[in-house]
């Protein structure tokens, strides 16, 4: 059977790398289910916002699927329980976030019953909700996006509505090395993702969605391909693209799939896009057709490091350990834990962090890594050549050494996706993505001392201005009280001047 | 279990500086076995030299800097500026010349701006024109090509030793007799007096295109130069740049005003044309950077060599083009930047 609907009709994406895919190795097996594990562990913060606020107490007994904690602000999430037991902690355990190294969560000991909360009533089917109603029922199934940005999906679909769109676009990509979470998913789980997609298109009056799968992944394409000529739905489209880091990226994709290039700083609706990740598709399907919110997802278990890859449909709240003990356990050169891919991951120190909505892959790497080799730049421009955002990367390095942050403004350092494909190629070794990393935390300092700076001056300001204040306001009633007391005649003045000697001798006197 | 903690990208890089520098100086290897076909065994001498007097000044100022010696020599960059130095060096020149040269460019045009990759200038060719305008007489003192139809003689390795160290001759040799003016002189001197390109073809030191000789290595040095390519360790823009610098303008004066302009091919296949191409335009550190700012500043070195040999007074002008052009890299890195995906045109504003 020859492969279904390859379109090849593309966009221009500059730069990028052919990378060795390494994804085999985890997808000999079918998805595999790790049983309950003892403990859970829930971040508040599994998403871009606030953390959440819990609505379980200490000792409480939960259900699976029950609310824990509700969103708090704008771009919160709720989180739900992934297995029943009791909570027996709300505490700081370390995660795998971006910034710092522990953060809230809520720690459950299951019971192993797996006890599901009672099914919900207003299991309407989707097409007879407003789309309106649609999307805060998604809103409240705790559904972020799992390719990794974790963005509240609720909030970025109600911010999309309020803009002309054109395409829902369903990444299927996966362009990092190793990672095969969302390969399995399409192979095992095609027909959720496609139910997935009707429900975003009706909740957003899209009438066109492209489903995007890399050459690279035939099976995942043959079973996309075999459940959309089973549903019968024209409006989804199939396209294939060619294997290309980082072509997964959502900006990066929209360029890809309609030749539109998201404006710097904006969004892919700024073009009509909305970009879903195949995953989070799925996700909305089992929440809004059979009423389980996010408590689980598919992760790739893999690397040299570890026994048998796989990949794994784990809870939210296992722990990395027991993901990992699971795929066999670690072998004698495991050297580094990831969390997430080779070219974008973050790596932890402690296997004690809990896998969590974002995490699409638990990589473990054997080579030691190789620190102070760094050589100086020789100025060959093979990371421009690379740079998917045409950005000089050499030139960038420079001014980020002497911290110069016009010329990293002008040179468009907040443009830069920090996909690493200039590190690989620089032959002097130098850790471009990192820099750039650490020069844009400087960016954020500054600016936040900025606002502190600005802060302080009003603050001083105010102070002045209330002094100034009250100094005239004794002044007046000075005014006044002399005024009254000539008004009042001598006797008064009298009495007033007693008053006061009478106050300094008694002062004296202690 | 406990790790250890690193930034992503989690992939090593596959290059490294030295094997791009090495690949270079392989890629050399042909061109150089052609060129001591053609001159004899100067060329080995000049090789040996600037390559002890580039390696030493590089280690004495790597030590002084208080930098990394042996893991610097590594990636063989000295060496590569002694190689295009021995290249660019008459294959009979005085020693110290030759370690002038090689000092001068490793120690004034690359260490004193802050070693490799801060070098403003290609070093080689700082050092060679040192050499040219500090001691011309040294500098012009070339073999006749070998070559069947003229009384060519070729040096042993012991003639040329002993004028390269001693700068004399053995008694049977006459100087006379050995040096011969290069092709580019000839046509100077004839064109200046009123001689036709065509008359001066007929010169026995005359190729089907260039200088006889001259013509060989250069296609020896494009194999290597093609050979870096494919390899990637060099990319098409700069070499085209130079080669269109220079075919362009001669192309229109040979066939706009025949008879007293050398050819374009005469001019792509004498001198330093095709090595400068391939091998020295394309020193990355003291290029521009961009892809299009590479095709100006490829184009910029081909014009510059083309107006130097018709309307300066060096016969070439390689050196003085890749100098004039490393001054002009800052200009042309900023007014080439390319288009940020996302923007609609290159972003402004200069800040600091």
């Amino acid at each position: 059977m020859s492969t279904p609907a390859a379109t090849y009709d593309l966009g221009k994406l500059y730069g990028g790398l052919r990378l060795p895919a390494e994804k085999t190795v985890s997808t000999s097996l079918e998805i595999q289910r790790i049983p309950v594990p003892d403990q859970l562990v829930l971040p508040l913060a599994q998403h871009a916002g606030e953390p959440a606020h819990p609505v379980v107490g200490i000792g409480e007994y939960v259900l699976k699927g029950q609310l824990l904690a509700e969103p708090y602000g704008s771009l919160s999430a709720p989180v739900h329980a992934s297995s029943s037991g009791k909570v027996v902690a709300i505490e700081s355990w370390p995660v795998s976030r971006r910034f710092g190294e522990n953060a809230p969560c809520i720690v459950i000991e299951c019971d192993g019953d797996d006890t599901p909360v009672a099914p919900s009533k207003d299991m309407a089917p989707y097409n007879s909700l407003p789309p309106n109603a649609l999307l805060k029922r998604i809103l409240q199934g705790g559904i972020v996006g799992l390719g990794g940005a974790v963005f509240p999906t609720g909030q970025k679909l109600m911010q999309a509505t309020t803009m002309p769109l054109e395409y829902l676009i369903l990444n299927g990509v996966e362009c990092e090395p190793y990672i095969s979470c969302d390969d399995m998913l399409m192979r095992e789980q095609a027909a959720e993702v496609l139910g997935g997609a009707q429900i975003l298109m009706h909740a957003l009056a899209l009438d066109a969605c492209y489903v995007v799968v890399e050459s690279d992944k035939p099976d995942a394409i043959m079973a996309i391909g075999e459940a959309l000529a089973e549903l019968g739905d024209e409006r989804i489209v199939l396209k294939q693209v060619p294997t290309i880091y980082p072509s997964g990226g959502e900006d990066q994709l929209v360029q890809l799939v309609t030749n539109r290039e998201v404006p710097s700083g904006g969004l892919p609706t700024d073009v009509g896009c909305v970009v879903q990740n195949v995953g989070t598709s799925a996700a909305i399907y089992r929440w809004i057709c059979e009423g389980e919110p996010l408590i689980s997802r598919v992760t790739t278990v893999t690397g040299p490091g570890v026994r048998s890859p796989m990949n794994v449909m784990a809870r939210i709240g296992t722990t990395i350990a027991d993901v990992v003990s699971f795929a066999g356990g670690y072998n004698e050169e495991a050297e580094q834990l990831i969390i997430g891919g080779p070219m974008c991951g973050k790596s932890v120190t402690t296997d004690r962090v809990p896998l969590v909505k974002a995490t699409n892959c638990v990589l473990v790497l054997t080579e030691k890594p190789v620190y102070g080799n760094e050589q100086p730049c020789i100025r060959c421009g093979e990371c421009a050549l690379v740079c998917p955002i045409q950005l000089l990367p050499q030139q960038l390095y420079w001014y980020a050494c002497a911290d110069n942050e016009s010329k990293l403004r002008t040179y468009g350092l907040t443009d830069c996706i920090e996909c690493g494909c200039c590190d690989l190629v620089c032959p002097s070794h130098i850790p471009l993505t990192s820099d750039f990393r650490n020069a844009k935390a400087r960016f954020q300092e500054l600016a936040d001392e900025k606002a502190r700076a600005e802060r302080a001056r009003l603050r001083f300001e105010s102070r002045n201005e209330r002094i100034a204040n009250e100094q005239q306001q004794r002044e007046r009633e000075l005014d006044e009280q002399k005024a009254a007391a000539k008004k009042a005649g001598p006797s008064a003045i009298d009495e007033i001047l007693n008053r006061r000697k009478n106050k300094q001798q008694n002062k004296d006197d202690e | 279990m406990q790790f250890e903690r690193r930034d992503a990208p989690f992939i090593s890089p596959t290059s490294d500086v030295g094997s791009i520098m090495r690949h270079v100086l392989y890629a050399l290897i042909p061109a150089a076995l052609a060129y001591v076909w053609f001159f004899g065994p100067g060329f080995v001498l000049n090789l040996i030299i600037a390559g002890i007097f580039s390696v030493l000044g590089e280690a004495t100022m790597l030590h002084l800097r208080g930098k990394p010696v042996d893991s610097t020599l590594a990636d063989y960059s000295a060496l590569v500026t002694a190689v295009l130095l021995a290249f660019a060096m008459p294959a009979l020149t005085p020693w110290w010349v030759t370690a002038t040269a090689a000092l001068f460019g490793i120690v004034f045009a690359k260490h004193l701006y802050g070693g490799l990759g801060y070098n403003l200038f290609n070093p080689a060719m700082a050092g060679y024109v040192m050499a040219l305008v500090a001691f011309p007489m040294h500098m012009n003192l070339w073999t006749a090509p070998r070559m069947g139809d003229i009384d060519y003689q070729l040096l042993t390795f012991a003639e040329t030793a002993q004028f390269t160290f001693t700068g004399t001759f053995p008694d049977y040799l006459s100087f006379d007799a050995i040096s011969r003016a290069t092709p580019l002189d000839v046509v100077k001197a004839g064109l200046n007096n009123m001689q036709t390109f065509d008359e001066l073809r007929a010169y026995p030191i005359m190729g089907d295109f260039g200088g006889r000789g001259w013509e060989w290595i250069g296609n020896f040095i494009a194999i290597g130069g093609f050979w870096l390519l494919l390899k990637k360790i060099i990319r098409w823009q700069i070499p085209l740049g130079v080669l269109a610098g220079i075919l362009i303008p001669s192309g229109l004066m040979y066939f706009l005003v025949p008879g007293v302009n050398p050819s374009p091919g005469f001019h792509l296949f004498t001198g330093g044309t095709i090595l400068c191409a391939f091998f020295i335009a394309t020193d990355p550190v003291s290029a521009a950077t961009s892809n299009k700012g590479r095709l100006f500043y490829g184009f910029g070195i081909g014009f510059l060599i083309y107006a130097i040999r018709e309307w300066g007074s060096y016969a070439d002008g390689v050196a003085f083009a890749v100098l004039l052009m490393n001054m002009a890299v800052p200009a042309i890195d900023y007014v080439t930047r390319p288009r940020i995906v996302g923007h609609v045109k290159t972003q402004n504003g200069d800040g600091g």
